[in-house]
């Protein structure tokens, strides 16, 4: 018998197939790594990463791995629903029409809200990548009535450190790991962000450096650090206050760079009768008007003793003391604020309320100041800062942070974040080597520029809003409010009850509108965000919300519109879906308008370009944004004579500019008429053609000297303004001491010459405007009977998984087919529960059944689950018995919307009072064992979701093979 | 393990007529030198079909197991290195030899091979039943050594795995040959009964002796050296897939602890305890023994289940927890 | 002698999955597939699977660390999975030491897995033969393929870089100096199989603080005053001390 192989295992298992290779941007999760997808024979063979691409190097995580599987996905959605006449919302009883009629009735709907009263239509959008032309529809609509996901995401953590550093992490900055020698990553969940993180992060260890994890559970990136810092959930504010106690008791700050760079010498008015108490002292009123620091604050010069303007030659601050200006009023330092503020807040204070022990406390801030201070970087660049200095060199203090969720989802996150840009700061790590660095369009101003409205009058029938929907508020004079102080926003973002809620708060869109309060709108159109399940707060009764009517039998939210690619939980409550395309399938542009995909180096923007055509009748929701757009007349998207001004959305994306004229479109690659010029110049044609042949992505590398520095570097910040990145070109002091912040605070008091809060909300504004970071507890937290929910439960999720979006991938539900609540051993045997057993989690909202599993990777105070695993039962065209549904389980049941309501029976979102960030993770719960008897099925239940018109049958065998091999295995 | 249907059925089939081909043969040597009456060629015919029903019923059980049984001919190539490969050689060539020994004797074609210097007359009955007993033998090692080589398998890695094949298929040969004289020959009953006795104890002291060999093992794979990690303190958090995959199906039986504290005297009971007190009285009530078999088979049937149920693979300290 | 192998670092693996769908994709399409999934998208989906990443707890809170834990076919170098196949589907490469199966010849017997401690070999549920990797033997040598991607397809998407690949027997290879240097170990070494893929352990950096680097001549507290010096008028051990 021959020993030679049969089969032979090297040969190509599909003769004569016809291969092709498309580079295309991933969208299994919002990293954006660039992907070559190989076809056979037309069908998608291998999907890897393509190793010309900036952001990814040519690796590729789980999910995108995994691409294949949504592509071909059983739940997906194919043609335009519409409710069927008669039937109840919510019980998925749809009927198939066409495009055309799909768009009549929009546009007959929308159009007759904008004429009349556009804010009755809000738009709402998941991690949808496209928010430059979702806000600008919104916008040319004229509806205040938009934001995307942040709300519920990570604005804290946007909002904390723009409005100190004047930029934050993830695609606005972060940790320089390449040249760092101690990192500490803390509240990050497992996989955010993703693969640049993993790559950095394993060269970091392989290259020796210390990488210690602040996290109340050790999984994913917290698993190989060298430490873990177990915390209590919501307490991180205390250890960053601690953490700056120390390191200013020990004088391990950076006070060089403290005194250039920052606002600490800065001397703050002390006069408590004074209008401009707490606020910096000035020299004269500014020039301009405009959304920059003026440079007209005074130091105490130490060399002569007396007040002089900051950054005054030869001069150099106290920064500590207190002083008298030469009219009398006392004065101090910004910094001395800081040391009177951070007094108490000691090491042992803390160890109370973190959970972690002093002397580590204490260890932790003598490793960041004895790193950044004993192994500075020097880099041979020369650079001049923007008072003229001219420096031979760039310094780096080589510690660095990496922060997420973990710290933002509290109701006092953005202090939190306040606190940790502080100490980023006292170590001297901005925007330096081996410390934080920025990614471009950051630095922008503290705050940005953009604004929105703040008067009602701004939302006009037939009328762009006269403004941005989303905006920066500086003081409270750019609310969004109305005469009365009250909001104009459905979500109440930009009110004084959420100044400065930067991204929105989507979550308690649902909640508004159903209740009438602010007032009730018309139809809501959500984009790929899963509002009647893991997206809401309380889904249960936000789900009922979605279907309760009226005295008169109308819907309270009359017309719901859902445009997903799949058969998500929230398209059962649609009156009207329309089927989106998977990324294989369409345009799309990853804009330095939006959030690009830049590098420490310099910008970077990507394109998507359609690999396969679309499925079914599925359109791309850019494409049914332009035609609507269009439709509707919105000028943007017509001539004069109200004429269609796009083909579609590559023709827009090519020739849409910020202004006429301006050279500032969507993309930044290839403009000007050949395609010669970056960052700002003509509409080129051929744009789309250049992205295809570069990797479809655009990498502009600064100059080395662009490179650093860039709050205050003079090179850089010109060049950003000539390219039309940012308006001024002044420098972005550090704002240690906030006197954003201090202004609303004023206002509260009834001391400035703002507007003033409505009375039932000052004492709010006060508290918790405070220009220097306090800790507290979170809101929630404070109104819960702590012994009777001892426990703080959180999400994480999974790096297998990008939340609920892949339950319906066949390979990756074999990873996480269903979720356990982790509870730390200890904890469950002390409440009598087995590893494995049904339990019940209990919070003063609601309770869900699951299964519980031990784990040793989690503090004892805490228990966590995977976000967004567990399912409705029959969602995503999974069968009513899947493990998503019958052993999976959502957390979000437990976790309210709002808080308990206030004496006057009003409730505030259960959010920041700072900046609306719904704060998943202050939720207390109980755990305790399932009755002997009850069912082994998760709990809440619902009907089973039915299947709609044109999807397809889900095959009880899969066996996918990429072009076409007859058979398989002989 | 999980204990597969078709293996069982296959090893206790095959073992029952291995045993009484043995017995049968035994008896016809007992008979050749003149300690027993030579039977009618008609008894050995028919008692060899017998045997061959059983080991037709063990081969056609065999390619249950099989994924590919239309491929299962290749399986013989390998008798080098693979006792799988070398059962699959015996076993047919077992048959065979049963079956011409059946036939020679169905059909009276025995014709004088040898004679011996002391008179003792050799037929090719003689011959072929001699090859049969060599093959049954080989085919018992073959199928012991199945279980017995693969040292990751502790339980099974010792000779009593192959002798407990030998004794316990012997026993269940020889109460059948018993049965079978009962029925056919019952003079002969007797002479079945004090071997099948004779076996049967020994089978169970083999059984026993690894089950208390078995009860004495210490695992030598650990966490620890699964993982290389040194830590008296490891638990598997997640094995990687939630909705099981081909590790747990093979090697985890998924009955309770409590389903194996009962199979275990239930198949000493019944495979061996039992069968010898009808042994002892089926001396006086044939119909008894028939009884005692079929007893028996199904006490072997749980001992073969048990046998795998027993035997934990080093493979399952991956497979710990679904997470 | 060639023995391409996986040296798989312990110590960056975050346990993202990438290895695992990566093998699915690139293998359910490739000379081993399809690959089979049971049930996709109801009850208990099963599929085969060449790589699982699996999660190990070592200690007890507080001192507790998180260990993922890819595992595949470890290509042993006396791989007892071998001998035992009855049809000689079971084979290992002399050319470079890849263990495969040939699909052609296996009959579904399962022996081989009774045969391999680590639980590396997965059948086809569908096409009822036995599958495992194969270090993507389709790809290593694919000549149409840039060098750069001649590698397994775990290997290229791993996002920290924690699986290596290349030929263990060759001294000076990046994997024997990564099995040499950094601790290299096999699993289960008391079967004596030889495993060729090998796992780093994880490594530690610390950080050793000497006091007196908290007391710096240059603290910056010194120069706003906060660490003074005494004052002119203040008693010393000078005034009263006449030796």
């Amino acid at each position: 018998m021959s020993s030679t192989p049969l089969h032979d295992p090297l040969a190509p298992p599909v003769a004569d197939a016809k291969t092709e290779v498309k580079n295309t941007t991933c969208y299994m999760c919002a990293c954006r790594c660039g992907i070559r997808v190989h076809l056979r024979n037309g069908e998608v063979r291998y999907i890897d990463g393509n190793p010309d691409h900036p952001l990814n190097n040519g690796v590729i995580c789980a999910k995108g791995s995994s691409g294949i599987m949504k592509q071909y996905s059983p739940a997906r959605l194919t043609q335009p629903l519409r409710r069927k006449q008669g039937s109840e919302r919510g019980t998925g009883e749809f009927e198939a029409i066409s495009w055309e009629e799909t768009f009549s009735i929009l546009a007959e709907r929308l159009g007759k809200l904008r004429a009349t009263d556009p804010k009755k239509f809000a738009l709402f959008t998941g991690r949808d990548q496209m928010q430059a032309l979702t806000g600008l529809f919104a916008r040319q609509f004229g509806t205040p009535n938009y934001a995307a996901h942040g709300g519920f995401c990570s604005v804290n953590l946007a909002a904390g450190m723009i409005y100190t550093i004047g930029g934050s992490f993830w695609e606005f900055g972060g940790p320089d790991l390449e040249r760092s020698k101690l990192f500490v990553m803390i509240g990050t969940a497992e996989d955010h962000h993703s693969n640049p993180m993993k790559i950095s992060l394993a060269k970091f260890k392989r290259e020796g450096g210390r990488f210690i994890s602040i996290n109340p559970v050790r999984t994913g990136y917290s698993a190989i650090a060298d430490e873990w810092v177990p915390i209590r959930p919501g307490t991180d504010g205390a250890l960053m206050l601690a953490l700056i106690h120390e390191i200013i008791a020990l004088g391990l700050y950076d006070r060089e760079f403290l005194v250039r760079y920052t606002n600490s010498g800065q001397l703050v008015n002390l006069d408590a009768e004074h209008d401009e108490f707490g606020m910096f002292v000035r020299t004269e009123v500014a020039k301009e008007e405009g959304c920059y620091d003026p440079q007209n604050k005074l130091w105490w010069d130490r060399n002569s003793n007396k007040a002089v303007v900051t950054h005054s030659e030869g001069a150099d601050p106290f920064l500590l003391g207190e002083f008298k200006l030469s009219d009398g009023t006392p004065v101090k330092p910004a910094f001395q604020m800081l040391q009177d503020r951070v007094k108490d807040y000691t090491p042992e204070w803390a160890e109370q309320i973190t959970g972690i022990p002093a002397d580590t406390i204490k260890r932790l801030a003598h490793e960041m100041g004895i790193t950044a201070r004993d192994q500075k970087i020097e880099l041979p660049i020369a650079w001049t800062d923007t008072w003229g200095k001219e420096h031979d060199t760039i310094t780096g203090n080589p510690v660095s942070f990496h922060a997420m969720r973990g710290l933002a989802a509290h109701s006092n996150g953005f202090q939190t974040i306040r606190a940790l840009s502080i100490l980023m700061t006292l170590l001297g790590t901005i925007d330096r080597p081996g410390g934080f660095r920025h990614k471009p369009p950051f630095p922008r101003p503290i705050p940005p520029c953009a604004r929105t409205p703040n008067h009602p009058k701004a939302v006009q029938p037939n009328t762009p809003l006269d403004g941005m929907a989303l905006g920066w508020p500086s003081d409270p004079d750019d609310l969004f409010v109305n005469e009365d102080g009250s909001p104009v926003r459905i979500d109440k973002g930009f009110s004084w009850e959420y100044p400065l809620s930067v991204h929105g708060l989507m979550h308690n869109v649902i909640t508004n509108a159903w209740r009438g309060d602010p007032y009730k709108i018309d139809t809501l159109l959500l984009f790929m965000a899963n509002m009647a399940w893991n997206s809401s707060m309380n889904t249960s009764e936000v789900r009922k919300m979605l279907v309760d009517k009226e005295e008169d039998g109308e819907y309270k939210i009359p017309f719901i519109v859902v445009c997903d690619a799949f058969h998500s939980e929230t398209t059962a409550f649609a009156d009207l879906i329309l089927p989106d395309t998977t990324y294989l399938e369409r345009h799309d542009v990853m804009s330095m308008l939006d959030r690009p995909i830049s590098e420490f180096d310099g910008p970077v923007d990507s394109v998507r370009i359609p690999v396969l055509p679309p499925t079914g009748e599925c359109k791309p929701f850019q494409e049914v944004l332009i035609e609507l757009g269009t439709r509707l007349k919105l000028p943007a998207f017509v001539d004069k004579e109200g004429k269609r001004k796009y083909r579609d959305y590559p023709d827009f994306i090519v020739n849409w500019e910020t202004a006429p004229g301006s050279g500032i479109g969507f993309l930044s690659g290839w403009r000007g008429k050949g395609g010669e010029k970056s960052i700002k110049g003509e509409p080129n044609p051929n744009q789309w053609e250049m992205y295809a042949k570069n990797d479809c992505v655009h990498h502009h590398v600064l100059p080395r000297s662009y490179q650093y520095m860039r709050n205050w570097n003079k090179g850089y910040l010109e060049w950003s303004q000539r390219s039309g990145i940012t308006r001024y070109a002044e420098p972005i002091l550090i704002h240690l001491y906030s006197e954003v912040l201090q202004k609303f605070r004023l206002a509260a008091q009834g001391k400035s010459i703002t507007r003033q809060p409505p009375k039932h909300l000052a004492k709010r504004i006060e508290t918790f405007f405070d220009p220097l970071p306090f800790y507290y507890e979170p809101l929630e937290t404070q109104t819960t009977d702590k012994l009777k929910y001892p426990l703080t439960a959180l999400t994480q999720r999974p790096m297998a998984m990008y939340h609920s979006w892949d339950s319906q991938n066949a390979w990756l539900r074999q990873i996480h087919a269903h979720n356990y609540l982790y509870v730390n051993a200890g904890t469950a045997r002390v409440a009598g529960i087995g590893d494995g057993d049904w339990i019940w989690c209990e919070s003063q909202w609601g309770k869900v059944r699951c299964m519980a599993r031990y784990s040793e990777s989690v503090e004892p105070g805490t228990v966590w689950t995977w976000n967004a695993v567990g399912k409705a039962a029959g969602a995503w065209n999974l069968s009513p018995e899947a493990n998503e549904s019958q052993q999976g389980f959502l957390l979000n049941h437990v976790i309210s919307e709002e808080l308990p309501a206030q004496a006057d029976g009003k409730r505030f979102s259960n959010s920041d009072p700072i900046t609306g960030q719904a704060a998943w993770y202050d939720v207390r719960v109980r755990i305790y064992k399932a009755e002997e008897g009850e069912p082994e099925q998760t709990s809440p239940q619902f009907e089973p979701m039915k299947k709609y018109p044109g999807m397809k049958e889900h095959p009880n065998w899969l066996a996918y093979f990429g072009g076409k091999k007859k058979g398989g295995a002989k | 393990m999980k204990p597969a249907f078709s293996v069982i059925f296959l090893t206790t089939l095959l073992g029952a007529g291995q045993g009484l081909f043995l017995a049968l043969f035994t008896h016809q040597t007992y008979a050749l030198f003149g300690l027993l009456p030579m039977q009618s060629d008609a008894y050995y015919g028919f008692g060899s079909a017998l045997a061959m029903l059983f080991l037709g019923g063990g081969l056609i059980a065999s390619f249950f197991h099989l994924g590919r049984p239309e491929r299962a001919w290749r399986s013989a190539t390998q008798w080098r290195t693979s006792w799988l490969s070398r059962e699959v050689i015996v076993l047919p060539a077992f048959m065979g030899v049963v079956f011409l020994y059946g036939v020679v004797h169905v059909f009276g074609y025995l014709p004088v091979i040898v004679t011996l210097p002391s008179g003792l007359v050799i037929d090719l009955s003689i011959v072929i039943g001699t090859l049969g007993t060599l093959l049954a033998f080989a085919l018992f090692v073959c199928t012991g050594m199945i279980y017995a080589c693969i040292r990751f398998l502790r339980e099974w890695n010792s000779p009593l795995t192959v002798i407990n094949y030998i004794l316990m298929g012997g026993s269940s040969g020889f109460i059948l040959a018993a049965f079978f004289s009962a029925t056919y020959a019952p003079s002969e009953t007797d002479f079945f009964v004090g071997w099948a006795i004779i076996i049967t104890v020994l089978a169970l002291a083999g059984r026993a002796a690894s089950l208390l060999r078995n009860a004495r093992l210490k695992p030598k794979s650990t966490m620890q050296t699964a993982i290389g990690v040194k830590h008296p303190y490891i638990v598997q958090r997640s094995m990687g897939s939630m909705g099981g995959s081909f590790n747990t199906r093979e090697y985890f039986h998924g009955k309770s602890a409590v389903f194996l504290r009962v199979i275990k005297p239930a198949f000493l009971l019944l495979g061996f305890i039992v069968p010898l007190a009808l042994l002892a009285l089926g001396l006086f009530s044939p119909a008894l023994l028939g009884v005692a078999f079929i007893l028996q088979y199904l006490g072997l049937m749980a001992e073969r289940w048990f046998f795998f149920a027993q035997a934990n693979h080093p493979q399952n300290l991956y497979y710990q927890t679904i997470g | 002698m060639t023995q391409l192998a996986l040296v798989i670092d312990l110590n960056v693996c975050v346990g993202c999955h990438a290895c695992v769908t990566s093998c699915k994709e690139w293998n359910t399409s490739g000379s081993a597939g399809p690959l089979c999934d049971e049930r996709p998208y109801e009850a208990n989906p099963t599929g085969t699977f060449f790589n699982r990443v699996q999660t190990f707890e070592i200690g007890q809170y507080p001192h507790s660390e998180t260990l993922h834990f890819p595992k595949s076919c470890l290509h042993c170098e006396d791989p007892p999975c071998v001998p035992v196949c009855p049809t000689g589907a079971s084979y290992k490469r002399k050319e470079d030491g890849i263990v495969l199966v040939d699909y052609d010849k296996c009959i579904g017997c399962k022996y081989c897995t009774w045969a391999c401690p680590y639980g590396a070999r997965e059948i086809d549920e569908k096409q009822q033969v036995m599958k495992k990797c194969t270090l993507c033997v389709d790809r290593i040598y694919d000549m149409s393929m840039p060098e750069n991607d001649r590698k397994p397809s775990c290997v290229k998407a791993c996002p920290t870089s924690a699986r290596l690949f290349g030929d263990i027997h060759d001294p000076e290879s990046a994997v024997s100096l990564a099995i040499r240097e950094e601790g290299g170990y096999a699993l289960m070494p008391e079967w004596g199989t030889q495993p060729s893929n090998h796992y780093l352990p994880r490594r530690k950096t610390k950080l050793k603080i000497h006091k007196d680097e908290l007391e710096r001549a240059d603290n910056p507290l010194k120069v706003d005053g906060q660490l003074p010096k005494p004052g002119k008028g203040e008693s010393t051990m000078d005034d009263v001390s006449a030796w």
